[in-house]
């Protein structure tokens, strides 16, 4: 019993999991499992026939009808809006949370701050959307206000728990004798922070304001309850055009769309990776 | 040697005390510390960990705020100011430089603060980097240079703007032995040219003798003694001094009566010396007389005024040996002899000596 494994393992070599029998196999089925679906979707973008099952030869039809589709650009440029102004507000309100969590003396109920900043991303999301959707409407009542700022500001309460993480982390990893060697060399504690704090810190800023941003481009559940008429962002109108008719054209624009999200996400991984 | 000519004091600390609150009961860090440094002095507060020294400099940097007590900078009281008004600059253990800017930013760093027109600035600047020599190095960020050139760059941000007193937190501690050494002959080159005083904490006793003017033995929150370092190593003021600083054996001895200036003592059965009766020694009470090992002689057994002594070990240590000795008295006192050119014969181990040393290396301590 024991020889085999012996010879077979060189003396030395820590323990591997690989040597499980069958892990390999599972690890590649669960990539297939991942993979299939968005490798499928990605290559019928490509498709030059209506199917979105049959491969009809290689074009960009679906790319250039997408384009120039005036509902798809006009539900981009929602998406865009939206997404800059939530992440943004959601960001400034994450930061100031992360340095009040980081920066400060240690508070009775930092644990309960902590889980209340969190939030969105324990509740379920269906929750928040008929909370916002039924909250909004008394507003809407009492204001006759319809505009996008509801949707703007739904996005920006979700986002933050997602900015508020990489911020905290990072700040979580700086050294607190930087502020101190600052104040020793004269430096007021708003200087501090301007000239110290802030520009250390600036990675993790901008990483959180990368998550926040994929994360409300994406969202669907709290879009669709919030939305007024004619609010549609591109998630929620590709999900309407699913409800007609299929054609590859939801395949190009969701193509672009992973394209943007990889994009930002690649941003977000070399900013949180790289240190001091 | 202050009683000639008496120098400014730069920092004083009258009673200083520092209690940590907490859960389990209070932490007494500092209890009622006072000290009085001189300007230009190199002053080095001396302790084990957790003996109050870096309490100590904390509060002289504002960091720590005292639970009672003076801080006088220059005869002013700085104990409420925040440590961005006082004139003191620290060099962190950790160095603490900013990663975001260059060496030349950093040294740069105080003197922006204090709001230095920019001409002025970058000539310090430049005369810090000069003093460092760490001109190459100007435009390089703090992580791409190595730890002894760190070192030298917090040197030079805390030097820059001029402080009335700098604070090295234990600085030298990360570096390896070569470059400790090459630092501490660094600092007493900057210390030299600046003329700033440096209030320097550390836990190695060597670096204190070789660096200081006047040394603070410091333990639980007390100081025990401060002198110079040749008086704190010659006339410890107890046995936690003696035996914290330098090598040192502790043998027992008996009193045979107060003589004119001092006491007459005997060790062993053999040997019987005059010496100073010390503040605090209670003369019929049992006697420690501590004598450090280069002060002690090998002779041959039953010279006179020896103590008979057996020799147990010989270590060799390159530049001397160290004779492990067991006395009649069951004692084990440690002998050090430099390996001079022509050294002697070689003493056998296991063989059967004498133990002499001078009346005035044996000193009287108190417990």
């Amino acid at each position: 019993m024991a020889e085999p494994s012996s010879t077979r393992r060189r003396s030395g070599r820590p323990f591997s999991v690989r040597h499980l029998p069958g892990f390999t196999l599972v690890a590649a089925a669960c990539f297939v499992m991942l993979y299939a679906p968005i490798v499928t979707l990605v290559t019928y973008s490509f498709n030059g026939g209506e199917s979105i099952a049959l491969w009809e030869g290689f074009s960009l039809r679906w790319y250039v009808s997408a384009w120039a589709n005036e509902a798809v650009q006009e539900a981009t440029v929602r998406s865009l809006v939206v997404a800059v102004l939530a992440s943004g507000i959601a960001t400034a309100l994450a930061t100031m949370a992360a340095l009040g969590t980081t920066r400060t003396g240690p508070f009775p109920g930092r644990m309960v701050i902590y889980a209340l900043i969190n939030q969105p991303l324990m509740v379920p999301e269906i929750v928040t959307a008929v909370a916002l959707l039924i909250f909004f409407a008394m507003i809407k009542i009492a204001t006759g206000y319809t505009g996008l700022a509801y949707l703007v500001l739904a996005h920006a309460a979700f986002c933050v728990p997602f900015a508020y993480l990489p911020i905290r982390a990072r700040l979580e990893g700086m050294d607190l004798s930087y502020e101190t060697a600052a104040a020793d060399l004269y430096a007021t504690p708003w200087r501090t922070f301007r000239y110290v704090t802030l520009p250390l810190m600036t990675p993790g800023i901008v990483a959180g304001a990368m998550l926040a941003f994929v994360i409300s481009l994406d969202d669907v559940v709290i879009t669709e309850f919030v939305k007024s008429a004619g609010q549609d962002t591109l998630p929620t109108y590709m999900l309407g055009q699913l409800r007609r008719m299929v054609t590859p054209e939801v395949n190009a624009i969701s193509t672009a769309l992973l394209a943007l999200t990889v994009l930002l996400l690649t941003v977000f991984f070399a900013l949180t990776r790289k240190r001091g | 040697m202050e009683a000639q000519s008496q120098p400014a004091v730069a920092m004083e600390a009258r009673g200083v005390s520092k209690i940590f609150r907490g859960p389990e009961g209070d932490f007494h860090a500092l209890d009622s510390v006072s000290v009085s440094i001189a300007e230009g002095e190199f002053f080095t507060l001396l302790g084990p960990s957790g003996c109050g020294k870096t309490t100590l400099l904390r509060m002289i940097a504002g960091f720590e705020h005292p639970s009672a007590g003076q801080l006088l900078l220059h005869g002013e009281d700085i104990s409420d100011l925040p440590p961005y008004r006082r004139q003191v600059n620290t060099v962190f253990q950790s160095y603490a430089l900013f990663p975001h800017l260059s060496v030349a930013e950093n040294i740069a760093f105080g003197l922006r603060m204090l709001g230095r027109p920019n001409a002025e600035v970058d000539q310090t600047v430049d005369r810090m980097l000069k003093l460092v020599k760490m001109e190459p190095m100007r435009n390089r960020l703090t992580s791409q240079i190595s730890g002894g050139q760190q070192q030298r760059v917090a040197l030079a941000r805390a030097l820059a703007p001029a402080p009335k007193v700098l604070l090295l937190d234990e600085p030298l501690s990360a570096l390896d032995l070569k470059l400790r050494k090459e630092m501490q002959i660094e600092l007493k080159r900057l210390q030299h040219e600046t003329g700033i005083t440096f209030i320097f904490v550390t836990h190695d006793q060597e670096e204190a003798l070789t660096m200081s003017d006047r040394i603070a033995v410091m333990r639980d929150g007390h100081v025990l003694q401060i002198g110079a370092p040749r008086e704190i190593y010659d006339q410890p003021a107890n046995r936690f001094v003696a035996s914290f600083i330098g090598e040192t054996n502790f043998l027992s001895a008996t009193s045979e009566g107060i003589v004119d200036g001092g006491i007459r003592i005997r060790i062993g059965d053999t040997v019987s010396v005059e010496t100073d009766l010390p503040d605090g020694v209670d003369p019929k009470g049992d006697l420690t007389v501590v004598v450090r090992p280069e002060h002690i002689v090998l002779r041959e057994r039953g010279a006179p005024d020896t103590l008979s002594a057996t020799l147990t070990n010989a270590v060799y240590f390159g530049t001397d040996t160290h004779y492990h000795l067991e006395l009649a008295s069951g004692q084990h006192p440690i002998a050090r002899r430099q390996n001079a050119a022509g050294a002697p014969e070689r003493v056998e181990i296991g063989a059967a000596i004498g133990v002499a040393f001078a009346p005035s290396a044996a000193r009287l301590l108190r417990d």
